[in-house]
């Protein structure tokens, strides 16, 4: 039976090699995928094993060396700087390392400001604008009228996180990659950042792709995992059938390097 | 921003080197507002006059004299007139004419003349000695006398039609005059070069004009090398491939080796300071131009650069606002050391002869240029050559100081 949700990104033989002769590393090795519209995917695997490469080249950021992206069914182009934008309109990311995500000389205003030129509301008044990033904060608890005037770098990693997330929902994109969102920030607001971002999902409809070496995780959040080894993905399918009835060897160990809470730890494995 | 200046100007070497600068500037700002001459006058017919404080004769004939009777003044006339040479033949004479050498010291003048009187007798002839010799003693004899002579000095005039002397006045040996009163006095605190011109005056004026060259040779230099590394690191690719051929090339020749062919290609009367800075710039901006390019790369993968693509900004706002920010204090420090290594091209260039030409402007290296050539060195003039390699020296350590402190505020792993 054909699946009747439309795709949202479909990949053909996705190749990425870095370097050539003796020093070539093949980050991504001829994957193929077709993330669902209104899935929640997360794609698993260890450091490494080329998730943000992956990620990077469905944002965009770096060329494709061999292969086919598509963007809603049709052939993704983004040959231009226009086309580039319309792109991104459409599909957005959170970083790894909220620190080194900022840009240390913008205000925070600058950062979401950007977010409404984006969406196309560069000329509104300036009143209308500040309402709309005061909603934005207020949604990632945050206060935009003690933020206003200072630097991210001011904040703490788990708010600078939520600021990003504030930053989607301004741009409301199609899709969202999310590159370890949390693996910087402790476990307590790692739970909010989570949630927030759930919730956000309901709010605007996208797409959120999860990317993460924490396969607890992605069985938590996700509809469908992939999980990645050395560049390829070895087992995929729904988050019950691939985490708790594992086919691959490097699954099952991704499964067991999971600590358990309830069990004796058995650190010669960490 | 006001944080890291306030840090920078808590760097002691910083402040150093920027007190140094900055004392040189004043200099050579303020010192043409008080001393408004030419730099390039020649005011002294001679050459290499040592440094000193000269005062006109004529006037101070014509200035009023107030009479100071001072015990050591016959003395230290004596002392000053009577040369080396001479002390040394009268202890030759006193020790022929059978004295101890030991008792004698011919630094102490009032013994020594003493000694000489009380045993001079121009009738005695000492084993040895020639005719020549005997009459040179006398000489010198007469000439002690003169100088013990106690009279003034007659000033005449001379009438133009009978070529006859008149007396008008006597100057008596305790005369004095004021030097306030003097209306003509110079003071030369580093005498004058070969040409007779002021050292001091043309050193400051040369100051300024490196300075300028060193400035435009540097801006020139940083600003090409900033605008290739930034373009070839960013965009990459066939663009960076091209930019690095040229790069490649210019680091293979030595830049020096090229400024002087450049220099010598060009005609010396075309050689102002201003086209020597820009060809020194043109040739320097290779390491600039490299060092920007791998900063760039390792910023172009940051994960603010990708938040801003993902902003929508375009190429230009990413290279000035994300990419330029964060490599500024680096090119300020480049700029630094252009700055100073193009002040030292220039100096090396006209010590070569290929400098800028003679006749428009002084600069640090044409005086080394023009002091080497007339031999200062050799004929031991130091005014003319050392004050000018420590100034070359001082705003050389004065700018690398600058930038080891700068280097420090920028890279906190080099703090210590
Ligand atoms: N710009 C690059 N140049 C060369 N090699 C690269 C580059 N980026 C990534 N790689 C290589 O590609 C491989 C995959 O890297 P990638 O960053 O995608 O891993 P990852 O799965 O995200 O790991 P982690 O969980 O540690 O973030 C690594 O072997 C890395 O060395
Ligand atoms: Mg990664």
């Amino acid at each position: 039976m054909a699946d009747q949700r439309k795709s949202c990104l479909t990949g053909k033989g996705v190749t990425k090699e870095f370097g050539f002769g003796r020093t070539k590393t093949v980050a991504v090795d001829n994957v193929d995928f077709d993330f669902k519209e209104g899935e929640v995917i997360s794609i698993v695997g260890e450091s490494g094993s080329g998730k943000t490469t992956l990620a990077k080249m469905l944002l965009g950021l770096i060329s494709v060396t061999k292969g086919d992206i598509y963007f809603q069914g049709e052939p993704r182009d983004i040959s231009s700087q226009r086309k580039r934008r319309t792109y991104w309109t459409q599909i957005q990311a959170i970083f790894q390392d909220p620190f080194a995500s900022y840009n240390i000389f913008n205000k925070i205003d600058s950062v979401l400001l950007d977010c409404i030129k984006m969406r196309g509301g560069a000329r509104l008044p300036y009143e209308q604008k500040v309402e709309m990033m005061t909603e934005a904060c207020s949604f990632v608890n945050l206060k935009f009228a003690e933020l206003t005037n200072k630097y991210p770098f001011e904040l703490s990693g788990g708010q600078q996180q939520r600021l990003m997330i504030a930053r989607i929902f301004l741009l409301k994109p199609k899709v969202l990659i999310a590159d370890e969102p949390t693996s910087m920030i402790d476990a307590c607001s790692r739970a909010t950042i989570l949630d927030m971002l759930m919730s956000l999902r309901n709010e605007v409809g996208m797409t959120p792709i999860f990317i993460t070496h924490d396969i607890g995780l992605a069985y938590y959040v996700s509809d469908t995992v992939y999980i990645m080894e050395k560049g390829k993905f070895v087992e995929s399918g729904s988050a019950d059938d691939v985490i708790l009835r594992p086919q691959q060897p490097y699954t099952k160990r991704l499964i067991n390097d999971v600590p358990k809470i309830y069990e004796e730890w058995d650190l010669s494995t960490v | 921003m006001k944080y890291t200046i306030q840090q920078i100007f808590q760097s002691g070497k910083f402040i150093t080197g920027f007190s140094i600068f900055m004392t040189i500037l004043l200099i050579v700002i303020i010192y043409p507002l008080v001393i408004p001459d030419p730099p390039l006058k020649i005011i002294a017919q001679g050459t290499f006059f040592e440094p000193g404080i000269y005062v006109n004769v004529y006037d101070s004939i014509n200035t009023p004299f107030y009479t100071l009777n001072l015990d050591e003044a016959a003395d230290r006339r004596i002392a000053n007139r009577l040369g080396d040479e001479d002390r040394q033949a009268i202890k030759e004479w006193l020790v022929g004419n059978g004295m101890p050498e030991a008792e004698i010291d011919p630094a102490n003048t009032e013994q020594l003349l003493d000694q000489w009187f009380n045993n001079f007798d121009p009738t005695v002839r000492l084993p040895g000695m020639t005719n020549a010799d005997r009459n040179y003693y006398i000489r010198l004899n007469n000439n002690i006398q003169g100088l013990l002579n106690t009279s003034g000095a007659v000033i005449a005039e001379l009438d133009e039609e009978t070529a006859v002397l008149t007396e008008k006045a006597t100057v008596p040996q305790s005369a004095y005059v004021n030097v306030n009163d003097v209306p003509n006095v110079r003071v030369l605190p580093l005498g004058t070069d070969n040409f007779g011109r002021d050292v001091l005056t043309e050193l400051v004026r040369a100051t300024g004009v490196s300075l300028q060259i060193g400035l435009v040779a540097g801006s020139i230099a940083t600003l090409i090398g900033l605008v290739l590394g930034l373009v070839s690191g960013y965009i990459g690719g066939f663009v960076d491939d091209t930019i690095m051929f040229v790069t490649n090339l210019f680091t293979v020749i030595p830049s020096f080796v090229l400024l002087i062919l450049i220099s010598f290609s060009i005609s010396q009367e075309q050689r102002g300071a201003t086209t020597i800075a820009v060809v020194i710039g043109f040739t320097s901006w290779v390491w600039t131009a490299r060092a920007v390019r791998s900063q760039v790369i390792s910023l172009r993968n940051r994960d603010h650069v990708n938040l801003s693509k993902l902003s929508g900004h375009s190429i230009t706002h990413i290279i000035v606002r994300d990419i330029l920010p964060y490599i500024a204090s680096y090119v300020v420090m480049a700029l630094i050391l252009q700055i100073s290594s193009g002040i030292l091209a220039e100096a090396g260039l006209s010590i070569l002869g290929l400098g800028p030409k003679t006749t428009d402007v002084p600069t640090l290296g044409l005086m080394m240029n023009w002091a080497m050539i007339y031999q200062a060195h050799i004929l031991g003039k130091w005014w003319a050559y050392f004050p000018i390699i420590i100034t070359i020296a001082l705003i050389a350590f004065s700018m690398n100081l600058m930038n080891t402190g700068l280097d420090q505020v920028f890279n906190p792993a080099l703090r210590d």
